[in-house]
């Protein structure tokens, strides 16, 4: 059975990233079977929990289906979490400049943010591709260009009203909110583009001729050349369309979550987007779901009776160590099996080296 | 005067840090985690010296951490032929996350610190004296550092050996060196450099811990280890640079305030630009026609770096 093997490379870093985790809260002096239960209940017991595990898990999603284009191209887009800001901050300004009804307002505050993304993405990918600076640097980098960017716009241009306050912007007008049913705080309008979001990244990484090329200019850029799968425009095409979900991904956090721009509109979730893909191997069948394990865990960890920093630092542990975990046993037992890498499970091959590929 | 003291005094933290990573990427291995790595040591430092009222345990403390880390990186690397950027992302988060959990219970309280010691003589030079010798113990370790990781890397016979190890590891194992024992070495090194610099943050510079206490500091040092093309002294010199952004970020903060806030990221677009210039064709064309400014602008990263070097 071809699930088996991955679900056996999970399940045992799983029961050691428990056994981790249950040995810090022993530590911290809580007892861990009323931990998890309220992790449990806190994440899923009720609508309400249900509705915020939702919401995490929609921008989640969409920052790891982008980053599944761009690694499966064979680039290491660190920089998704800049690209999940320049999401925000485009979708910020239309909800600020343009008016209009609640539905044309989430057409347009979406189309902001793709283009926010893929811009920001594009900007890595020219650096990349014409500049020769490796995607990691020049993604960190402009991450960070892309937060001082959002501190200037909140307490310079875009400053609340009266004083201007590091907490955010003034609200948006109320019909660039995405629409919420009562008083739960997720939007199926939401749930429903991250949905797609995935599923269209399944199909085409796994039956289009773009993703098939892609995927080879991912393994092999050499070959990809020899095959005349012209690279250049490939790996760009990759930063946009990786770029632009985690733009989309930001402009969910300021319209259905912030409802404002705040200085870390993206809450790391494009730092959490790659964690989640490395755990998925690079597969966008397994996003959804560890994705949503993720978030129970983020929105789980906050019902925690522990200080707040402390409650969520503990799920993000729990989080590492699982990603930890899954990496060192899979390339523990890829030694084993004496495979130099095993498939399905390795990064794709990249030249760490700036300007590596020449 | 004053103010040239102070930046020699806040930079010193990632003056370690970033001769650290340097040491590392020399050898081929890219320590990622260096944001959480810095963080977590930073952490344990302080606690470890407050616990045992010891500034050298906390020290330890702070470097026994940051090894353990870069080790863990160099093992999956080299043993498990892990990319060396996943595990070290990972890491990043983890680190982070362990040092606000574990560091709850010592947050915003008082504890030992590195005390002022000027050095007699030296500190009597007129201009130099109150700037560089009127610090601490600290501050003249990491001046000893820096010129003494160049001297290393430089000048000596097993200073070429770890250019060689990060440069062309197979030429380098033809010779008889054993490449991913100086791996190891030369990581964990780097490793403890970083930690002491995350501990002498915690006990020197800021003194405390609170949550997330040395935050960016270990992703500005890896962009200055860039700028700095990978040469000690040079990116000494870049850590210098970002604290003097950061006094004059202070001082703007009253007339500009949107400039001051904007100032502290400038080390990334700068690593961005640095990049940009050292691979561009322009400055080929330039160093072709005049040899001598190579050394100047000479800043490519090791060619190896990131990569698995296998024996058989």
């Amino acid at each position: 059975m071809s699930w088996m093997r991955p679900l056996g490379r999970v399940l045992i870093p799983i029961v050691g990233a428990m056994a981790f985790a249950i040995l810090l809260l022993l530590l911290a002096g809580a007892n861990p079977f009323e931990a998890l239960g309220l992790l449990v209940e806190g994440s899923v017991g009720s609508a309400a929990n249900l509705s915020d595990t939702l919401t995490a898990w929609v921008t989640m999603v969409l920052a790891a289906a982008g980053l599944v284009v761009t690694f499966r191209a064979g680039l290491w887009n660190i920089g998704v979490e800049g690209q999940v800001i320049a999401g925000s901050i485009a979708a910020a300004f239309a909800a600020r400049t343009i008016e209009g009804p609640v539905a044309v307002m989430i057409i347009l505050t979406m189309l902001a943010g793709l283009i926010g993304g893929g811009l920001w993405g594009l900007l890595a990918g020219t650096l990349r591709v014409y500049g020769k600076v490796n995607e990691i640097f020049g993604g960190l980098g402009l991450t960070f260009v892309a937060t001082s960017l959002t501190t200037y716009l909140i307490i310079g241009p875009w400053k609340k009203a009266g004083v201007a306050s590091t907490g955010g912007t003034d609200p948006f007008p109320r019909d660039s909110w995405l629409p919420t049913i009562g008083t739960l705080r997720v939007s199926i309008v939401a749930v429903i583009v991250a949905a797609l979001a995935v599923v269209a990244v399944y199909f085409m990484m796994r039956g289009t001729r773009f993703g098939l090329r892609l995927k080879a200019v991912g393994q092999n850029l050499r070959s990809a050349v020899l095959f005349g799968i012209p690279n250049k425009r490939y790996l760009l095409l990759a930063f946009i369309i990786g770029g632009a979900l985690a733009g989309l991904a930001g402009t969910i956090r300021v319209t259905g979550f912030h409802h404002k721009l705040v200085p870390t509109p993206s809450g790391a979730h494009g730092y959490l987007g790659i964690l989640i893909v490395l755990l998925a191997g690079f597969q966008a069948k397994w996003i959804a779901p560890i994705a949503f394990f993720f978030a129970a865990i983020a929105v789980g960890a906050s019902q925690l009776p522990l200080q707040m920093e402390v409650d969520s630092s503990l799920g993000g542990i729990l989080r590492g160590v699982l990603v930890l975990f899954v990496l060192l046993f899979g390339g523990w037992q890829a030694r084993r099996a004496g495979a130099r890498l095993v498939a399905d499970a390795a990064p794709p091959v990249v030249p760490a080296t700036p300007g590596g590929e020449g | 005067m004053n103010e040239l003291n102070t930046l020699i005094f806040t930079a010193t933290p990632l003056v370690f840090a970033v001769v650290g990573e340097t040491i590392s990427e020399k050898a081929g291995v890219i320590n990622l985690s260096m944001e959480g790595s810095l963080m977590l040591s930073a952490m344990a430092g302080f606690v470890i010296a407050f616990e045992t009222n010891s500034l050298l345990l906390g020290f330890l403390a702070g470097a026994i951490v940051g090894m353990l880390v870069a080790l863990l990186i160099a093992f999956s690397s080299i043993r498990l032929k892990l990319n060396q950027v996943a595990v070290g992302f990972v890491l990043f988060q983890l680190c982070v996350d362990l040092s606000t959990f574990l560091g709850n219970g010592h947050v915003r309280i008082a504890g030992p610190t590195v005390q002022a010691w000027s050095i007699p003589l030296l500190k009597d030079i007129p201009v130099i004296g109150p700037i560089f010798f009127e610090q601490n113990l600290l501050v003249y370790v990491s001046y000893l550092l820096v010129f003494g990781a160049w001297w290393y890397m430089f000048r000596t016979r097993p200073g070429l050996g770890l250019q060689g190890v990060g440069e062309r590891p197979e030429a380098a194992h033809s010779r008889g060196i054993q490449v991913n024992r100086l791996r190891y070495i030369y990581t964990g090194l780097g490793g403890a450099l970083i930690g002491i610099g995350g501990a002498s943050y915690s006990l020197s510079v800021k003194i405390g811990w609170s949550f997330q206490h040395t935050r960016n500091l270990g992703w500005i040092a890896l962009a200055i280890v860039i700028f700095g093309g990978w040469q000690p002294i040079r990116a000494a010199m870049g850590a210098y640079l970002f604290a003097g952004l950061l006094t004059a970020a202070q001082l703007l903060q009253e007339p500009l305030p949107d400039l001051a806030q904007v100032l502290p990221t400038i080390p990334f677009p700068l690593m961005i630009l640095t990049l940009v210039v050292i691979y561009s064709d322009w400055l080929r064309r330039l160093t072709d026609r005049f040899p001598t400014l190579r050394a100047v602008f000479a800043g490519e990263p090791p060619t190896a770096i990131g990569t698995v070097f296998e024996t058989d």
